[in-house]
């Protein structure tokens, strides 16, 4: 009894210091898989003294889920804009005031302060933008990936060979630009097509994951692959050479990813010293060069590498249409779920 | 009385007994090597030099190097055992006192019940503990990190370690008790000198199963956990998820040889119990 | 007299705080969430995660009856399919096991005492190892270009460039689920195998029966409850499986186990996720009930049995 209670207490004890230990200088940032180049950490953690552990997710809908499910603890998440949108009016962000007041903030592209999902400029910092379509090995397929309808019907020689990404918000704005539809529609019938459209995708999808997608496309597994234009580009470089994406004439569905902090971050100083360390242009071309995205720091063009410079699939041919994801109110996201269940099960 | 059969028949050796059953060896062969080979695959992947976890080029360690330099293993793998070490010694505690009650303790109200109890988190399907417990934590906004994790842990801990021990205690001989008593010691001296180191195999075998049981846990760890509690199974799945390179089965090989040490050593002790233990 | 009394006195006292903890934290970790859960099934679902407290017991209504996207009520077979997929690959899988483990549980419980302590343990082995990991082994073997595809091409069994095409079907989820929870099949077979008196089979085998007759009419019906168990406890986590239909089913072939994982990440329909999750407890407790009385019921036959036959 005496041994069985001292290696309780010992381990107690062990567990309380780990824990007061960690409490000065950590950060525990939440972000999307294959989003954070490790460079970049090591360079913060060399210059602040911070702590990061990282966690992933492969979808603003898990973020949100996860968010939701009260797993407070998070310092800083990266939600899409339409999102941050949400997440402000589910009162899970929490407001910080001195954002502008940001030693780094001058380097923000006009264009992109205070933006619409968050006019105060009081809860994000830009991460990074791109776009969502499909990817195909050229070398494989026969298409040009020059409208959706490849993607959504595809031909006998990408059929049983597609792969979709597991979570509808994507898709289905993929499925309106398609349909000529508005995004975040709340008419049945406008839902109803975006539906039969998926269900007819279905018949030739061999998966559906946000993730490992370079990895699949690479081993054959599928040849053509819902894509974000950044990360195929790293597919590239990883040896990919024939992976193309694809800019459809109906168009591209745009995205613009921000830092946020989540109410009941513990470590709000760690947040805000990365926030502000991001917007430097040498960081955040450390960024772009590895995640092959566009961002919103003019400046970082001088430290971009020549991949970057050279990258093909993040170059928007000037008569594709990139349209933004908006925030749904309540009925229309409904229609939202409603159609993805239909399409999940 | 007989379980298996004396009976020497002397025939020819092409005379069988008709209980032994032909080709059941041949079957049995089959049956463990469809139990292990799948294992064994998993581990000579791990050593395979290219990034493609499914063909072989060459025999490398470079993948249990690149483990050595991976930090979000390391503090998964610190995680994990920091639950590990938390949940199970309470589990086994908590085991121990409830074995001590239902075995020795009599007749009482709420005996069934208790049985009941113990055996419920055995029986529920994990997905629906794991899936019941992330709602009780958010909806009372029990935010802890990490203890979250331990205390989800502990419950489902405590029927794995009370088996054995209760297996422990029913096998001991409660005259060894009386003996003592007849030599003048009072029930707290019986049973600090006597039924508890009778015990201790078999609490130290409880609280080997409920570590195992606490390591690789991945279920209601993956629903449950927050900010900074991966744990290795957890962290194995994301890895899984992005991408499969033998650096996934590296880390499973070593999360498995804890598994079987430890299993093994659970196995000795509870066989030498069995052995010299209870006597009578 | 008072001695006694107070000696009862002590005793229950000790009980109490023998079984206090045990108590308390099964019922604050396990039955609490376990009624919370039961609540938040009959609450309505807040669209962006979590739910509104308000009474509403559409989350149930939805397994079989969905509001379609016109808001009309229409019966909606797509649930209908998990439930009835989950089934029957649970019952395959438990059939399976049933017959991969039979021979192996009899074949070791004939053999001598040490064999059979080290074979046992043999057997237990994977199943203390964790489950992910031993599911995504299948993942590299059945994988495009894995470990089977290179023994088929090593014996010519495939063109250039093919492949078995295993990964992602029910097939790969079903081998999966076998080798999931074999182990958990094996082991009371095994154990009620080992109970079995050989001198019965001798008996048989005077009265001139032959093998199939023996196993037949002896040791199928000796071996019953062990049968039950093992099957009881392979066709419960089957059904609530979620590892196997996600790794090895590509997330197109959903399960109950994987449906319920999905209401709590992506879908975020937390009622509906309950509700699914009450219904897999409520055939679990329905399982349990059967084996109840199976073994009840072999119980009272072994007794008579003991009655007669002497020790």
């Amino acid at each position: 009894m005496k041994r069985i209670a001292k290696t309780l207490m010992l381990s107690i004890g062990a567990f309380a210091i780990a824990t007061a230990v960690q409490a000065n200088g950590k950060l525990n940032l939440y972000n999307w898989t294959d989003y954070t180049p490790t460079e970049l950490i090591e360079k913060f953690e060399a210059e602040t003294g911070i702590d990061v552990t990282l966690d992933t997710y492969d979808s603003n809908e898990t973020l949100l889920a996860k968010l939701q499910s009260g797993a407070t603890g998070y310092d800083l998440v990266v939600p899409s804009q339409h999102f941050v949108d949400i997440m402000i009016k589910e009162g899970l962000l929490m407001k910080l005031d001195d954002i502008k007041d940001m030693p780094n903030y001058k380097y923000v592209d006009q264009r992109f302060r205070s933006p619409q999902w968050d006019p105060s400029q009081s809860y994000s910092t830009p991460y990074q933008m791109g776009s969502a379509s499909f990817a195909y090995r050229a070398n494989s397929y026969a298409g040009n990936g020059s409208s959706l309808k490849e993607f959504f019907d595809p031909g006998p020689d990408a059929c049983n060979k597609i792969a979709v990404f597991k979570s509808p918000d994507e898709v289905v704005n993929m499925a309106h630009l398609y349909l000529g539809s508005d995004f975040c529609s709340e008419n049945p019938k406008e839902m109803q097509a975006v539906l039969d459209v998926l269900l007819k995708q279905k018949e030739c999808v061999k998966v559906y994951s946000s993730e490992g997608i370079n990895d699949r496309l690479k081993s054959g597994d599928v040849v053509m692959h819902a894509h974000w234009d950044g990360f195929s580009q790293v597919g590239v470089w990883e040896g990919v050479d024939d992976l193309t994406y694809a800019y459809p004439k109906e168009g591209v569905v745009g995205w613009f990813d921000s830092l946020v902090v989540p109410n009941g971050a513990k470590n709000v100083d760690s947040a805000k010293a990365f926030m502000n360390f991001l917007m430097h242009p040498e960081n955040m071309a450390l960024l772009s060069n590895f995640a092959a995205y566009a961002n919103a720091i003019p400046e970082s063009v001088n430290y971009l590498s020549e991949d970057m410079k050279n990258a093909k699939n993040i170059q928007v041919p000037g008569d594709v249409p990139v349209k933004f994801g908006q925030a749904c109110n309540a009925k229309a996201q409904g229609l939202i779920d409603k159609v993805w269940t239909r399409v999940m099960q | 009385m007989t379980k298996t059969s004396p009976i020497k028949v002397a025939s020819p050796s092409r005379f069988r007994p008709v209980w032994d059953f032909p080709g059941f060896s041949g079957l049995t062969i089959g049956f463990f090597a469809f139990l292990y080979v799948p294992i064994l695959v998993l581990v000579a992947y791990s050593f395979n030099g290219s990034k493609f976890a499914m063909v072989w080029s060459e025999f490398s360690w470079r993948w249990y190097i690149k483990l050595l330099e991976n930090d979000d293993i390391h503090s998964a793998a610190v995680n994990s055992l920091i639950v590990a070490f938390t949940a199970a010694p309470i589990a086994t505690i908590m085991a121990t006192l409830a074995a001590l009650v239902m075995v020795r303790g009599g007749e009482f109200r709420g005996r069934d019940f208790t049985a009941g109890l113990i055996t419920l988190p055995l029986m529920v399907p994990e997905i629906v503990t794991a899936v019941a417990t992330l709602i009780f934590f958010a909806l009372l906004n029990i935010n802890l990190g990490l203890i979250n994790v331990i205390l989800a842990h502990t419950v489902f801990c405590i029927p794995f370690a009370y088996m054995p021990i209760k297996a422990a205690l029913e096998a001991m001989d409660p005259g060894l008790e009386v003996a003592a008593q007849d030599l003048y010691a009072d029930y707290w001296q019986a049973f600090y000198h006597v039924t508890l180191p009778l015990l201790t195999p078999g609490i130290i075998s409880g609280f080997m199963l409920a570590f195992v049981i606490s390591i690789d846990d991945f279920i209601i760890t993956l629903m449950v956990a927050g900010a900074g509690s991966t744990t290795l199974p957890v962290y194995i799945y994301s890895m899984i998820r992005t991408g499969v390179t033998p650096e996934v089965n590296a880390v499973s090989t070593l999360l498995l040889a804890v598994s079987i040490v430890l299993v093994s050593i659970y196995w000795l002790l509870s066989s030498a119990n069995r052995k010299g233990g209870a006597m009578g | 007299m008072t001695q006694s009394a107070h000696k009862n006195a002590t005793l229950a006292k000790l009980r109490l705080f023998g079984i206090l903890p045990t108590w308390v934290s099964i019922s604050l970790l396990m039955i609490g969430p376990l009624l919370i859960m039961a609540a938040v099934s009959l609450m309505e679902a807040n669209v962006y995660g979590g739910v509104h407290p308000r009474f509403d017991v559409s989350s149930y209504a939805q397994i079989l009856f969905d509001t379609n996207l016109f808001d009309e009520r229409e019966f909606n077979p797509a649930y209908l399919i998990i439930i009835m997929r989950s089934f029957l690959l649970a019952t395959a899988a438990t059939v399976l096991a049933l017959i991969i483990g039979f021979p192996a549980a009899y074949y070791i419980a004939r053999q001598p005492d040490h064999r059979k302590n080290l074979l046992v343990f043999l057997i237990t082995i994977p199943f203390w190892t964790n489950l992910l990991v031993r599911t995504f082994a299948w993942v590299i073997i059945l994988g495009r270009g894995g470990f089977m595809d290179q023994v088929a091409s090593f014996f010519n069994l495939l063109d250039d460039g093919g492949s078995i095409n295993l990964m992602y079907t029910n097939t790969a989820i079903l081998i999966g689920l076998v080798y999931s929870y074999l182990p958990l099949m094996v082991l009371p077979l095994y154990s009620s195998m080992e109970k079995m008196d050989v001198r019965l089979l001798e008996a048989g085998a005077d009265l001139y029966a032959n093998r199939v007759e023996l196993v037949r009419r002896i040791i199928l019906p000796l071996t019953m409850p062990g049968i039950i168990g093992g099957s009881i406890l392979v066709f419960v986590p089957c059904l609530g499986a979620f590892i196997a239909p996600d790794l090895l089913g590509g997330g197109k072939k959903l399960m109950l186990g994987s449906l319920v994982q999905l209401q709590f990440a992506t879908s975020r329909n937390w009622p509906f996720g309950a509700a699914i999750a009450m219904m897999l407890l409520a055939i679990v407790v329905i399982a349990l009930m059967i084996n109840a009385r199976a073994a009840r019921r072999h119980a009272s036959y072994a007794q008579a049995e003991g009655g007669t036959a002497h020790d």
